[in-house]
């Protein structure tokens, strides 16, 4: 299946989890949050919550602005 | 100098920083040491694998509290989006409130503004939000719940200083919540003028930033913010057409 991660699409296999995409980015689980599909996963579901077919993940943190 | 106090929680500084144009995190964290601040607004954005260093690490080991903002976003659907984000990720509900108009003027939308202010105040999250110099959002923004208000001086990045001085006093005369000059400084005399008016801090950032010598610009900003704290205390005479001798006018 295809999910979209930070605006890139990868084709990933079922059942892949929202700590594993995070994963494909960063080693960080601090200073780091997560939507799919505009909804916060917070860090303690990242293990359990699994992606579907043309999810939309973002993986944010800061940096300098404002 | 008498401390700020922002729901609740108080700071001796009254110079709120930003982060954004700093050309590395070295000069950020010259200034940001320069500055003296204590309260600092970053930016949520797509992680990105090849970035070195985080804005983070530096405000950590400077013990400074970060304050994410909403830039970047127009909707209010978008910012409370951007607010629950950072809560997530940064450990705090509070938040400076950005939600802009376009992208030429970078001004506050101020329908969305509210509209996500009275949702993040719903959820518990302690709202800081930009605005344009208008009296009259600031008092209903107050009323709905907003732990400050942070009117502009000038558009973003512009340096134009206060164009509206007088609004602004009106701001603060009608407000029991703390009013943030926001945007526009240019150089110090800027922030002076707002501490003047009865701001109860300054929020700048590029006029730093963006500074042939940050480090530098930090420190005259400092001490501008403390200066117009104090002539504000002080009391300033009034205004006059003519002389009045300061001196005896007797033999």
């Amino acid at each position: 299946m295809i999910v979209t991660i930070n605006g890139a699409a990868h084709e990933v296999a079922d059942g892949i989890t929202v700590a594993q995409a995070v994963r494909t980015l960063t080693a960080a689980t601090t200073g780091v949050a997560v939507a799919v599909n505009d909804e916060v996963v917070t860090r303690s579901s990242w293990e359990t919550t699994v992606l579907g077919d043309s999810d939309r993940v973002e993986v944010l943190t800061a940096v300098q602005g404002g | 100098m008498d401390d700020l106090i922002i729901a609740g929680e108080k700071f001796s500084s009254r110079l709120i920083m930003g982060t954004g144009g700093a050309p590395s995190l070295e000069v950020l964290d010259q200034a940001l040491a320069a500055s003296g601040t204590e309260l600092t607004t970053v930016a949520m954005r797509r992680l990105d694998p090849a970035a070195r260093g985080s804005v983070l690490d530096v405000l950590r080991e400077r013990d400074i509290k970060v304050l994410p903002n909403t830039a970047g976003c127009f909707t209010a659907g978008e910012a409370v989006l951007t607010a629950r984000l950072a809560r997530e990720a940064l450990g705090t509900n509070w938040v400076k409130l950005e939600v802009i108009a376009d992208e030429r003027t970078l001004l506050p939308d101020p329908i969305e503004t509210f509209d996500a202010a009275e949702r993040l105040v719903a959820e518990g999250f302690v709202v800081l939000p930009y605005i344009g110099d208008d009296p009259a959002l600031a008092r209903r923004l107050e009323q709905a719940g907003c732990a400050a208000v942070m009117p502009l001086g000038a558009p973003i990045g512009s340096g134009l200083g206060i164009r509206n001085p007088h609004n602004i006093e009106l701001i603060v005369e009608a407000a029991s919540v703390p009013v943030i000059l926001d945007a526009g400084i240019g150089t110090a005399s800027d922030a002076a003028q707002a501490m003047e008016l009865g701001c109860d801090a300054v929020l700048l950032a590029t006029a730093v930033t963006r500074a042939q010598r940050p480090d530098l610009m930090a420190a005259a900003m400092k001490a501008a913010v403390v200066a117009g704290r104090l002539a504000r205390q002080a009391g300033r005479i009034p205004r006059r057409r003519y002389a009045e001798a300061s001196s005896p006018m007797t033999p």
